[in-house]
């Protein structure tokens, strides 16, 4: 009689642990769908490239372009630029970055223009300014890129991202 | 809760049923308050009006406003051009919520003064830190919906705070915009949400208030209610007092709705949005300035944790930290007016929120009163380290060496200086044991 009434308790417990268990995992299943779909839809995966001409720019000068609704910055950089970005003696930063790994071609540079910091876009217009290392300043919190778009000074943790790209043509990349 | 017996046959008839109308005599005509309450509890019933009058003039904005990044921002200004009383109604919800955050600051302080928070009101002050944090969630929200360059950029760097997050980090971010950038979807749910949180709100306020009428109002002495002299009912007494500060609080809102509706803004949200261009100078509404000077004076890093995960963690311990306050002072006395040293710190924490609030407003790097190696962002650093000085080390400590001064033997006796008077008359008159 004790026995088959301790077979009872485990079976009961038996029975709320898997019925439990069950509930646990359809309201986990349930559950996923309603936080996945904050997640990127399929209409924003699919603006995943933009393709840019940059005939028209000279050396010195810089456009911003959107892509996936962040702004890249494409510079056409002066030779002085560029032997700066070089000249960096690679211990000396934050993020250690070779500017040869950088870029593709050393005349463009073309980075992700949201501050790794909290996502302010620095200035990237010629009359904007260019904080001490002559690459951008970010008005924010005063984050000092140089001209390869390396973190020099400031708040922000890493240097700018350099996106994906490749050069279609001469003239033309195509981002993403 | 003793069931009243209504003459009024259809009352009696409800009331039986569904004893609503014996609960709300019970809990707010009858209910007994401290007679020595002082103009600053009026504060919690002047922020239960701010959060109704919130929600009745969100509601009616929301008939107006269109949450798509190409038309909220002209939508708006729909509403403060065309929309009949439009504007009125956008300024009265515009100017509450900072009205809001003032009643509710006032309210957590006038707490920190008279140590409400202590036995046996701990889980009643920890419901309000939750609803501060609810409060701030909603506002930050709102603020974005008018889709102006502080409602984006307030946006992109609020959100980007949860980038700091080791590993995870920029998943969580792009699972919060539903994209790769603050967009669309980003004020779509936000509006969804900004419309759902006020009634979060009201929910936690229920249980604040029931919290509340378990233990009874503290009161300036800080010393428990003894017996029914110690009291005088809800109704007239203090419906009366609470009406005449919200007349006052009425009319300094008004003030604003009327005659500065920008004072507290930004004039750069009435540019529209530019996901290409960050204004030069961005910041917070005022009521998160002291929350913001924490977080950007963290410049450096602290053992295996960088600077910006720290001061992303230490932003929201400034918050958090309230949740434990109860256990973190040790003084037995509640009240501020009978712990001579600790009144003095209390006055001193004000200040540090304040100097707080205008490091926040201010350029990291400029130089505080022309002192060039004295920057704003070292004051913030300051500030930061006395906010949480105060209450992990001055609080413990205090409590334990502050020897306080003698608490009056009752709040009647503190009332009248020991004689009796006519008030503690009045209330026997009413029926009730002295």
């Amino acid at each position: 009689m004790a026995d088959s009434h301790a077979d009872d308790e485990n079976r009961r417990e038996f029975l709320y642990l898997a019925a439990g268990a069950m509930g646990a995992v359809g309201a986990a299943a349930f559950a996923w769908p309603l936080i996945d779909q904050m997640n990127p839809a399929a209409d924003v995966l699919a603006l995943a490239s933009t393709e840019v001409d940059i005939s028209a720019l000279e050396p010195g000068q810089a456009i911003t372009v959107k892509w996936r609704g962040q702004p890249i910055f494409i510079r056409r950089r002066t030779q002085q630029e560029i032997e700066e970005a070089a000249a960096v003696d690679l211990a000396s930063l934050r993020d250690p970055e070779a500017d040869a790994e950088r870029v593709q071609k050393s005349e463009w540079l073309i980075v992700n223009g949201t501050c790794t910091h909290l996502g302010c876009v620095p200035g990237n217009r010629v009359s904007d300014r260019k904080g001490e290392y002559g690459g951008w300043f970010c008005p924010c919190h005063g984050s000092h890129y140089d001209t390869s778009g390396r973190i020099r000074k400031g708040p922000a943790p890493t240097n700018l991202v350099v996106p994906p790209y490749e050069f279609l043509t001469d003239t033309q990349i195509k981002i993403g | 809760m003793e069931k009243q017996t209504y003459s009024n046959p259809v009352i009696r008839w409800v009331d039986d049923r569904l004893p609503i109308f014996s609960f709300m005599d019970h809990e707010y005509n009858k209910f007994p308050m401290p007679r020595n309450l002082n103009y600053f509890w009026n504060f919690g019933a002047l922020a239960s009006i701010t959060l109704i009058v919130m929600i009745v003039t969100g509601i009616v904005l929301a008939m107006h406003y269109t949450p798509h990044t190409s038309m909220a921002f002209d939508s708006v200004e729909r509403i403060m051009r065309d929309v009949n009383y439009g504007w009125l109604i956008r300024y009265i919800h515009s100017n509450g919520a900072s009205m809001f955050f003032i009643v509710v600051y006032i309210h957590i302080f006038r707490g920190l003064y008279y140590g409400s928070y202590k036995a046996p009101r701990e889980l009643l002050w920890m419901l309000g830190v939750v609803i501060l944090l609810l409060m701030m969630a909603t506002a930050f929200m709102g603020y974005v919906l008018p889709w102006g360059q502080m409602s984006f950029w307030g946006a992109k760097v609020i959100t980007s705070l949860f980038s700091a997050v080791p590993i995870f980090g920029e998943s969580i971010v792009e699972w919060l915009w539903g994209g790769f950038s603050v967009d669309n979807a980003t004020l779509n749910r936000f509006f969804s949400l900004h419309y759902l949180m006020p009634f979060v709100i009201v929910g936690v306020v229920v249980l604040h208030v029931a919290a509340l009428h378990v233990s009874g109002s503290n009161n300036p002495d800080g010393i428990d209610v003894k017996g029914p002299q110690d009291t005088v009912p809800f109704n007239p007494y203090f419906t009366a007092k609470d009406s005449i500060g919200l007349g006052v609080f009425l009319i300094v809102w008004a003030g604003f709705v009327f005659y500065a509706p920008d004072f507290l803004g930004h004039p750069d949200n009435y540019i529209p949005a530019d996901p290409l261009v960050t204004p030069p100078h961005i910041v917070p509404e005022w009521y998160f300035l002291p929350f913001y000077a924490i977080l950007r004076s963290i410049t450096f890093d602290f053992l295996f944790i960088d600077a910006k995960l720290l001061g992303v963690i230490l932003m929201f311990a400034s918050i958090a930290i309230l949740f434990v306050l109860p256990w973190l002072d040790t003084s037995k006395v509640r009240s501020c007016r009978f712990r001579p040293v600790y009144k003095w710190f209390f006055w001193l924490f004000v200040l540090d929120c304040f100097i707080l609030g205008v490091v926040g407003a201010k350029s990291p790097d400029d130089p505080v009163f022309g002192v060039e190696w004295f920057k704003y962002v070292h004051l913030g650093q300051i500030g930061t380290a006395y906010y949480f000085f105060h209450f992990l080390i001055l609080l413990p400590i205090l409590g334990k060496m502050e020897r306080p001064l003698p608490l009056p033997t009752s709040i009647s006796e503190s009332v009248t200086g020991g004689r009796s008077d006519s008030a503690a008359g009045a209330a026997t008159a009413k029926g009730e044991p002295a």
